[in-house]
């Protein structure tokens, strides 16, 4: 015997307003550490508006975010180097959905360009937004640079955005 | 070596946008009955249960305590898993190495999860790392996005390709009483003219959001052949991670390289050459369309840029040489602490024969795979032949 | 039955806050620790089982931000969401299959960075429970009160409990509370939740702990002393309202289990030192007579015979969630290669390590390591 027989036959999967809902909010502040390798790379940002990776000393892979330690060699990292401001499109869209921004709990006004960016000498890449909303306009290969605020706190957007390079 | 075990038993809910008819608990009793009806088993013969659940999703910790008696879960071991997309095929697989261990002779496997009662955006925004990834994510479906155009570069797929993924997934949904998209009359063009979301991302080509859950019983060789008529062995299992970040993969899902690694340890291990042709179906974690053809071309099932092609042929076609996702894949049904579960269990049913009118006649070897996070990979195959 | 050893392991020590440190940093140092003391390379170690919690880390999937420091890229990692013991027999399961030879096993958190009561409060039924605003604390204050109650404990005999911690942790370079205190200072100390005080109480705690599981023949090839894992034991009970709270039936359960694998049948005498997960002063109590170590700890204090509960000084001196268990396999581990310091108890070749998770301990897990 079927205690659950198959929901096509059952009412209650379609009758909402036979149910009870109970609503709960959650609300809890973190306080995320960047860590050592954040505190270097964002002080770097904030003061100088430079953008810093860590060199693998045995495959030689430049990674951005800095890290301790290569994934693929599993040798710790130790040598900073400058990369950027420039770089490459790996990957583009142009965000038409609705979406809530996770640093204001708004909706972010859409739409805007996004897009997988190599920095240059990075060997890793960076997700961040674009200054174009127009599809036709973008493409993989594309050349970008990195537009920085002029107020800076230390944090990821302290690149406003990435600027698409005449050609 | 390892003990032989095999999956003996499946149950799933009727999966839906919102169940509102039950609770978690009561969701979760819905699918752990049908599969212990699916053996003629009772709690009793279950040694221990091991769950997988994206609690972030409903604002819980440790639901599944809270939920244990919808389990049957009373005096018996347990432990919870939660690696995002794969959290299911993790629970299989874990479920895999605890019989195979001796630990336990029958392990159910539970995955479920209710995303009608959180908020989605919100839990896979936290995805994202705090410090380098949330303050510039796009979401889901931008996030992929970034990834889709990438693989379009590389390949040429199109989006009318992708297009007939969608379709493949909601028609083969109609033959499938769990799942949750049924669309019998979508076409290419459909999708085609949805709503952009992302370019090229239209809203057919995404999964949805659903409420669901699935049990699977595993059980070592003598109980397995005592319990099942057809029991479906697991004949290999491979878990591959990414680096740590979503921007460490230098081609994303043009080169897939969690899934590439994955995939080929599994298939030395079950002594598969060429897969397209050994395996009969397979049951892939495809949280999009563009996703589903990149995977083809990273699980060798065609030549790298073929993805497209594959599809045009119908290859993957239910009545084709190879089907994907008969069940409908994940475009048809998301609720995902349980999807990757459900993969292993349609391809468990597959080779148990049980798969109703989804079935591949004749099915002796099948692919299950999860898909998650930042781009890990696991692997299952399963046969029935015994190991 | 294969045995699986332990090769080597590592903490970080406890603090109430490690604000310098990135999650990946922090659980970056315990496994080099780890590599560095059993010199295994990364490149041998295909297997991994972490454990943390994501609502602790404020993270989605939280093993991700540490997959790359555990080493891996194209490697076999699993995360628990249950207590970091949890993923130590997930560990041993992956030896015992066969199919590795070694499995590192991790486990971290940082109360500091989110909100303990408001993410305990998440445990709770959403229906009856959350609008009473209830967290792990006032869950842990009913239980004490029906324990003590039924059990005739006068709240001196559990401030007794944090006394033998603290002045136990003295001896621990790891703990993040230690000192000589009074049954009257416990008392003194701040009411938390009547009856729990504030020495009562696990304090808020960041840190991390690893440990690197092998098969008996790689352990055999490693060091000719292993420690061996030769029981493992774990139970669920009924959710907390559901239960009679002063009962410990899973840990019983638990126990059974790992001392019928372990074969051992008088645990009193063949256990030699036993490191319990107790967040709470009286959890120690219960724990110590479920597991049928001795039936009042109590007595065993005021006869100076606890030394060997909890030699560490355990939870209540510091050490996060999730980690905990793992830890008291870590320091059971430390007492039989005798690597255990200053806190070492001399002789011990049988030990005992407990986790627990959920609210009141409703998942337990017992660990029976033994040294050759």
């Amino acid at each position: 015997m079927d205690r659950h027989p198959h929901p096509e036959s059952r009412e209650a999967v379609s009758r909402e307003e036979t149910t009870l809902r109970v609503p709960f909010l959650l609300d809890v502040e973190y306080r995320y550490a960047v860590g050592q390798y954040g505190r270097r790379f964002f002080t770097e940002l904030r003061d100088h508006a430079r953008l810093m990776g860590v060199r693998c000393p045995e495959c030689e892979r430049v990674y951005v975010p800095p890290r301790p330690v290569c994934g693929i060699c599993y040798h710790e990292l130790h040598e900073w180097v400058e990369v950027g401001p420039e770089g490459t499109i790996v990957g583009w869209t142009v965000v038409r959905i609705p979406f809530i921004d996770p640093m204001t709990g708004e909706q972010r006004p859409v739409p805007y360009g996004f897009a997988i960016i190599r920095l240059d000498g990075a060997a890793t890449s960076l997700y961040h937004f674009l200054d174009e909303t127009d599809e036709r306009k973008i493409r993989v290969g594309q050349r970008v640079r990195a537009v920085f605020r002029e107020k800076r706190e230390g944090s990821l957007r302290d690149i406003l955005h990435f600027r698409l390079l005449e050609e | 070596m390892p003990r032989r075990v095999a999956i003996i038993a499946t149950g799933q809910t009727k999966h839906a946008a919102r169940r509102l008819d039950v609770n978690i608990a009561e969701l979760i009793t819905e699918a752990v009955t049908r599969a212990l009806q699916d053996a003629d088993l009772t709690m009793r013969d279950i040694d221990a249960v091991l769950l997988g659940n994206m609690e972030p999703f409903e604002g819980f910790l440790f639901p599944e305590l809270w939920a244990v008696e919808g389990w049957g879960g009373y005096m018996k071991p347990s432990v919870k898993f939660n690696t995002g997309g794969t959290v299911g095929t993790t629970t299989a697989i874990a479920a895999y190495y605890y019989v195979a261990s001796g630990i336990y002779d029958t392990v159910m496997a539970i995955g479920f999860q209710k995303q009608s009662e959180g908020h989605t955006q919100t839990a896979i925004t936290t995805v994202g790392d705090p410090i380098w990834e949330r303050s510039v994510m796009a979401g889901a479906i931008g996030n992929f996005a970034v990834m889709a155009t990438t693989y379009m570069h590389e390949s040429g797929v199109t989006e009318e390709q992708a297009a007939k993924v969608a379709v493949k997934a909601r028609r083969n949904a109609c033959l499938n009483e769990y799942a949750h998209l049924q669309m019998p009359d979508i076409t290419v063009e459909d999708v085609l003219k949805s709503e952009m979301l992302a370019y090229p991302v239209k809203r057919l080509d995404m999964c949805p959001q659903s409420d669901g859950a699935v049990a699977v019983i595993f059980a070592e060789e003598s109980k397995a052949q005592r319990l099942a008529p057809r029991p479906a062995w697991i004949k290999a299992v491979a878990t591959a991670h990414e680096q740590q970040y979503m921007g460490d993969s230098p081609k994303r899902l043009a080169e897939m390289r969690s899934l590439i690694a994955a995939s080929r340890r599994a298939y030395q291990a079950a002594g598969i050459t060429n897969p397209r042709r050994e395996l009969d179906v397979a049951e892939i974690y495809e949280v999009a369309s563009f996703a589903e053809l990149a995977m083809y071309e990273n699980l060798g099932f065609c030549e790298r840029g073929e993805g497209g092609k594959l599809i045009d042929a119908g290859v993957t076609e239910l009545t084709g040489e190879l089907p994907v996702n008969p069940s409908g894949g994940v475009l048809s049904t998301n609720p995902i602490g349980a999807t990757a579960l459900i993969r292993v269990a349609e391809a468990a049913l597959q080779i148990m024969g049980k798969a109703g009118r989804r079935q591949v006649e004749g099915a002796r070897t099948a692919l299950a795979t999860g898909y998650g996070g930042n781009a890990w990979t696991d692997i299952l195959i399963l046969s029935r032949e015994k190991p | 039955m294969r045995r699986v050893a332990i090769l080597g392991a590592a903490q970080t020590r406890f603090e109430a806050c490690k604000a310098s440190l990135a999650y990946n940093e922090l659980v970056y140092g315990v496994v080099r620790e780890v590599l560095d003391r059993t010199g295994v390379p990364m490149r041998e170690i295909e297997s991994m089982v972490t454990a943390s919690q994501d609502a602790y880390d404020g993270k989605t999937i939280s093993g991700m931000a540490i997959n790359e420091v555990v080493g891996a890229y194209l490697k076999s990692e699993a995360k628990v969401a249950a207590d970091g013991l949890q993923a130590l027999l997930y560990g041993v399961a992956r030896i015992l299959s066969g199919e590795f030879d070694l499995t590192l096993v991790v486990a971290h958190c940082k109360e500091s960075e989110g909100d303990p009561a408001a993410i305990t409060g998440l445990m709770f039924d959403p229906f009856v429970q959350r609008p009473l605003h209830l967290d792990e604390l006032t869950a842990a204050a009913l239980q004490a009160r029906r324990y003590c109650r039924k059990k005739g404990l006068a709240p001196e005999d559990v401030a007794l409990v944090s006394v033998k911690a603290h002045r136990q942790a003295l001896k621990n370079p790891y703990a993040q509370r230690a000192g000589m205190f009074s049954v009257s200072d416990v008392l003194a100390s701040p009411l938390l939740a009547d009856p729990i005080h504030e020495l009562e109480a696990a304090p808020r705690s960041d840190g991390a702990c690893a440990l690197l599981l092998a098969s008996e023949a790689r352990a055999r090839a490693h060091t000719d002393r292993p420690v061996f894992i030769i029981g493992i034991g774990n139970c669920t009970d009924a959710y907390w309202t559901e239960r009679d709270l002063a009962e410990a039936r899973a840990l019983q359960e638990a126990a059974r289990r790992a001392y019928a694998m372990a074969g051992i049948r008088e645990p009193a005498r063949e256990i030699h030192v036993a490191e319990i997960s107790a967040r709470y002063a009286h959890e120690e109590l219960m724990a110590i007579e479920a597991l049928g170590l001795h039936p009042n700890l109590v007595e065993l204090i005021a006869q100076e015979r606890a030394a060997c509960i909890n030699p560490s000084g355990g939870p209540l001196c510091g050490n996060p969630p999730t980690v905990s268990g793992l830890l008291r396999a870590i320091e059971a581990y430390a007492q039989l290669s005798g690597e255990a310091g200053a806190r070492q108890i001399e002789g011990a070749r049988t030990a005992l390590a407990h986790g627990a998770g959920g609210i009141c301990g409703q998942n337990q897990t017992v660990v029976i390591l033994q040294r050759e």
